[in-house]
């Protein structure tokens, strides 16, 4: 699977190492960091919870149509679940490819996605004590109709 | 039920004038089918022979040929005329009595009504959810009843449900209790329709099943529990979200959620079969 869930740090080294392709001239990859604020709120750390077995044909679909839409060798995404600390790294996106255009191209489409499709949700818990759901809380009301139209905060 | 008691036939009583309707009953559309040939499917999963009851002047209607027919040998007026025809055409056989204006009698109401049977009284019977009264015409009719029915309309007295409130019977608290609503005016029959619609009914879809439910994040929280297996009659993700919403309070609305059925996206008026394993998709929030 070129989409895949981990409770421990995820080991960007092994990642870039599977992506390695003699006919690639180069790589790109994405790292989503856990940061310590997010829409006027101090945030303090994360938890990351998925529907996994949905989420990994989701992902699995978003990285088998970014490699046959862009001329790139490989591609691959990876996504922690579970608590995570300011600084940690949340999801990483690797992709290598003949050119480097394609190669951003192809992990921007990816990250994009994949933060817009997959069902993944991130709780955030604040320096004020209290937590919410990211884009579930703000939009609970039932005449609120955009919600799905948030972008999500970029980690 | 012991093996002594009397075997079980089906009788759709079709031979009503449909006054209040102005139009046949027996020959409204539902969903493409006329209520007739799905209340004739539908007792027919349930007992091995169903006849079709019919006035002598109905024997060459289009709508009614093609099914076994059992025409009125007694005279008088209204459904227990068909009911003691066929107790009359085969004395040893019980009857399972439909009328031919339930459009949403299930496959789970049939099943209870036969599982519940008593043979050793005159007729098993649902109460009604609305005056707790025996609804004689979604029930098993006993062979002892027929000499109680003849004496009863020798009396002068045709009404079954009186009728049925005088004699020995067993009364059952239907699990289904919208399965015998009845329809008896060109206005109910409209809400009918769009009920069903609503619902996306097929004969039987009332009836209630197993369901296979996981929850993820916000509403993980609101209801309390990670996954939980229930019995519902909804027929679709979106009329179930609206059953839990009703228990759990969800703060998220439908419009805002996704769903999917054995983890895959799925559409909100998808019919759900026993056994789905479903999941509401909140807000998601990757990266």
């Amino acid at each position: 699977m070129r989409f895949r869930f981990t409770d421990i740090a995820i080991d960007t080294a092994a990642g870039r190492h599977e992506l390695l392709n003699p006919g690639a001239g180069g790589y790109v990859s994405f790292e989503g960091w856990v940061r310590d604020f997010n829409e006027g709120r101090e945030v303090t750390r994360l938890e990351y919870e998925a529907f996994q077995a949905l989420a990994l044909k989701e992902g699995e679909r978003i990285l088998a149509s970014a490699v046959a839409r862009y001329p790139v060798k490989n591609a691959l995404c990876i996504h922690r679940l579970g608590s995570l600390e300011l600084t940690d790294l949340a999801v990483w996106v690797g992709v290598s490819a003949t050119h480097r255009g394609a190669a951003f191209e192809a992990c921007r489409t990816i990250i994009d996605e994949v933060k817009h499709r997959v069902p993944i949700w991130k709780k955030e818990h604040y320096r004020s004590g209290d937590s919410g759901w990211v884009n579930c809380e703000r939009c609970a009301a039932p005449a609120h109709e955009h919600a799905h139209a948030h972008d999500p905060a970029p980690s | 039920m012991s093996s002594a008691a009397p075997v079980v036939h089906g009788l759709i009583l079709a031979g009503g004038k449909s006054a209040r309707m102005q139009r046949d009953k027996a020959t409204l559309l539902y969903q493409g089918k006329s209520q007739l040939d799905r209340a004739y499917e539908l007792a027919a999963r349930h007992v091995p022979k169903v006849f079709v009851s019919v006035r002598s002047t109905q024997l060459d209607d289009p709508a009614r040929a093609g099914k076994p027919l059992l025409v009125d040998s007694v005279d008088g007026e209204g459904p227990i005329v068909g009911i003691r025809s066929a107790l009359a055409a085969d004395p040893r056989a019980a009857w399972l009595v439909i009328a031919c204006d339930l459009p949403f009698l299930s496959d789970a109401a049939l099943e209870q009504l036969l599982a519940q049977r008593d043979p050793t009284v005159l007729a098993t019977a649902f109460a009604s959810t609305h005056d707790g009264l025996p609804e004689p015409l979604c029930a098993i009719w006993e062979p002892a009843a027929a000499p109680a029915l003849t004496l009863y309309q020798q009396a002068g007295r045709h009404c079954p449900r009186k009728f049925l409130s005088t004699h020995p019977l067993r009364l059952l608290e239907p699990h289904d209790r919208h399965a015998l609503d009845n329809i008896n005016t060109p206005e109910e029959y409209r809400a009918a329709l769009q009920a069903l619609d609503a619902i996306g009914a097929v004969p039987g879809a009332l009836q209630s099943r197993r369901i296979h439910i996981q929850y993820f994040a916000l509403l993980r929280e609101q209801a309390g529990r990670s996954a939980e297996t229930l019995e519902t009659r909804a027929a679709n993700p979106a009329a179930l979200f609206d059953e839990l919403t009703t228990r759990y309070r969800f703060t998220l609305g439908r419009a805002q959620l996704k769903v999917a059925v054995n983890t895959e996206f799925a559409d909100w008026s998808q019919p759900l079969n026993a056994g789905d394993a479903v999941v509401f998709i909140p807000p998601v929030a990757g990266g």
